[in-house]
């Protein structure tokens, strides 16, 4: 057990120290979601006025497009695994005597980290687009950011396990990341659209953590996912995050564990 | 004391066996190695070794622990140089050192000294702030070493130590290991398709298609070739094979229009042979004999014309098909 305290530490601080020292990376993740939230901002806003009453569409947009740059860069540190072994360093990992758990939940664990500084960083456009942020939303969106990284980069792990280059990497950006992002109810409100869309929507696990971002920076009112006729709360939200990614990361221990 | 232990080591991927059944020990303080070209299964045997692959059949022991059953305490008592590198690109020096030393829980203020000890050793230390993205081949090789020995191991695993680097950063590799087995009593264990460098083992195991095919110190294999070796160019090389084994008895072999054969005592050889060789001789050489000469006998072929042979994988294949499982 020690053991497997040391390899997350260990692990996640390497994830930590690559990530400051790659500032291409560290601004690249921050341009897509603000592009996105410009153009559609001044966009559609006009066109589609409030979404419910007092939410006006930048605002309802807004708690989706801070979870962007940490949707697509804890997907990417989870499948970075791939990159480790195409450069070796990963073999570094395995020979260690650190538990190989330890070393996935690491991964995870540095993603989570990372998430929080990009969550942060999100937040100061917040002011311009009038959405109230006090201590109580901090202290409820930490958490939430903590648990869909820890989702995310769970999933890219599975993904990046027995991915042996880097070539179906254009294929994963298309295939997962791209329809993960759409259909997590960042650009519209689930219940709102047509009815398969709502489907796929409510099986993207995304869409729940999103829901309870959303509900943590505007309120219960815009809660916005219905299961079973039962509206999805931030609690019940963040425990299917939670599971969806337990289960993720234990498939991805499970395919690495194995030696050939 | 032994410090490996493998006893008939198999392992198959597929229809491809690529160990069959190999056996050996290694001594404390012992620099021994793998000699074989490439593909005859040398990274296979080195991974088994240090628990990144299961063997399909037997088993091994390092440092007294089974590499099946007690895997993280052999990684904890191993230390490893892969023929490629393993380091973090973006990472410096320093960084890469530090994070192997918290992997393997070296204690702070041990790691503290130890690297700066080991980066003097590999002359680095004035580099140690740089990303490894910067280092040249030989450079990224010489951290590794210094990576590799951090944690105090008691066996490195050297797989192609100098592969892909020139002769002098070559040179200076080997010093630092000759060096570290005087000052650390450190056992070696190390694959390499270059003679040159399993010149510097105390013992040699050479590997061909997955066997070992003989394991002897390198003195015991050279004698074992019987001699010196004598090389002949002449005008009619199929006569002479012919009169070579023949009339004088010998087991000559040809290659490149060169025939070679061992003899004891070459230099007192040589003047009557070819003043008395009926054949007409065009050239003709006399040397003690190399490693390459042992491989040459014990397989029947060069190392290099295997290497060079694009059938041997195939051939390699179907063997293993033929086998069937």
């Amino acid at each position: 057990m020690v053991n497997f305290f040391r390899s997350v530490r260990v692990i996640a601080h390497r994830e930590f120290l690559r990530f400051i020292q790659d500032k291409p990376r560290l601004f690249s993740s921050f341009s897509m979601p603000l592009i996105f939230l410009v153009i559609f901002g001044a966009g559609f806003s006009r066109l589609i006025g409030q979404i419910i009453p007092d939410v006006d569409y930048i605002q309802f947009m807004y708690p989706g497009i801070l979870c962007m740059p940490i949707l697509m860069t804890s997907v990417m540190s989870g499948v970075s695994v791939v990159w480790d072994r195409e450069f070796g360093f990963l073999k570094e990992v395995l020979v260690s005597p650190l538990n190989r758990s330890g070393v996935l939940a690491g991964k995870a664990a540095g993603a989570g980290i990372i998430a929080l500084i990009q969550g942060s960083i999100m937040l100061a456009v917040a002011p311009f687009l009038n959405v109230a942020v006090g201590p109580r939303t901090v202290l409820t969106l930490i958490p939430l950011i903590l648990i869909l990284s820890f989702a995310l980069s769970a999933l890219g792990l599975l993904i990046g396990a027995r991915m042996r280059s880097q070539q179906g990497f254009q294929l994963l950006m298309q295939l997962v990341i791209f329809p993960m992002l759409f259909l997590s109810g960042i650009f519209f409100p689930v219940a709102q659209v047509a009815r398969w869309l709502e489907v796929l929507s409510k099986l993207n696990p995304v869409t729940y953590g999103i829901d309870a971002i959303r509900q943590a920076f505007l309120g219960a009112e815009v809660a916005g996912v219905t299961v079973f006729g039962h509206t999805m709360g931030i609690l019940e939200s963040a425990l299917v995050v939670a599971m969806v990614g337990a289960v993720f990361l234990t498939g991805a221990i499970w395919v690495f564990n194995r030696r050939d | 004391m032994n410090v490996i232990e493998a006893s008939n080591l198999v392992k198959r991927f597929g229809n491809l066996e690529a160990v069959r059944g190999v056996s050996f020990t290694v001594r404390e303080g012992e620099i021994f190695g793998f000699l074989g070209p490439n593909g005859a299964g040398k990274t296979t045997a080195i991974n088994i070794l240090c628990t990144l692959l299961y063997p399909t059949a037997g088993e091994a022991k390092v440092n007294g622990y089974d590499v099946v059953k007690e895997c993280s305490k052999v990684r904890q008592s191993i230390g490893l140089i892969f023929q490629e590198s393993t380091l973090d690109d973006y990472l410096t020096a320093e960084q890469n050192l530090r994070f192997h030393g918290y992997a393997y829980a070296v204690p702070r203020d041990v790691l503290e000294s130890r690297l700066k000890e080991l980066l003097e050793m590999v002359e680095l230390w004035d580099r140690r702030k740089a990303k490894i993205r910067t280092y040249s081949g030989g450079m990224k090789r010489r951290l590794e070493i210094a990576r590799g020995l951090l944690h105090r191991p008691r066996v490195l695993f050297l797989d192609e130590p100098t592969l892909g680097l020139d002769p002098q950063t070559r040179r200076r590799i080997w010093d630092y290991i000759r060096d570290l087995r005087k000052r650390e009593n450190l056992t070696i264990f190390m694959t390499t398709h270059y003679m040159d460098e399993a010149e510097n083992c105390d013992r040699v195991a050479i590997i061909d298609y997955g066997r070992i095919v003989v394991m002897d110190t390198l003195e015991a294999l050279k004698d074992g070739v019987g001699g010196d070796v004598i090389s002949v160019r002449t005008e009619d090389n199929d006569e002479a094979m012919r009169l070579l084994v023949g009339q004088y008895k010998l087991t000559p072999s040809m290659r490149n229009g060169v025939i070679s054969f061992t003899v004891p005592r070459g230099e007192e050889f040589l003047p009557g042979f070819v003043s008395g060789f009926p054949v007409p001789i065009s050239s003709v050489g006399l040397a003690r004999p190399t490693l390459e000469d042992v491989f040459l006998q014990v397989t029947g072929r060069s190392i290099r014309e295997q290497e060079a042979d694009p059938m041997h994988d195939m051939k390699q294949m179907v063997r293993g098909r033929g086998r069937g499982r």
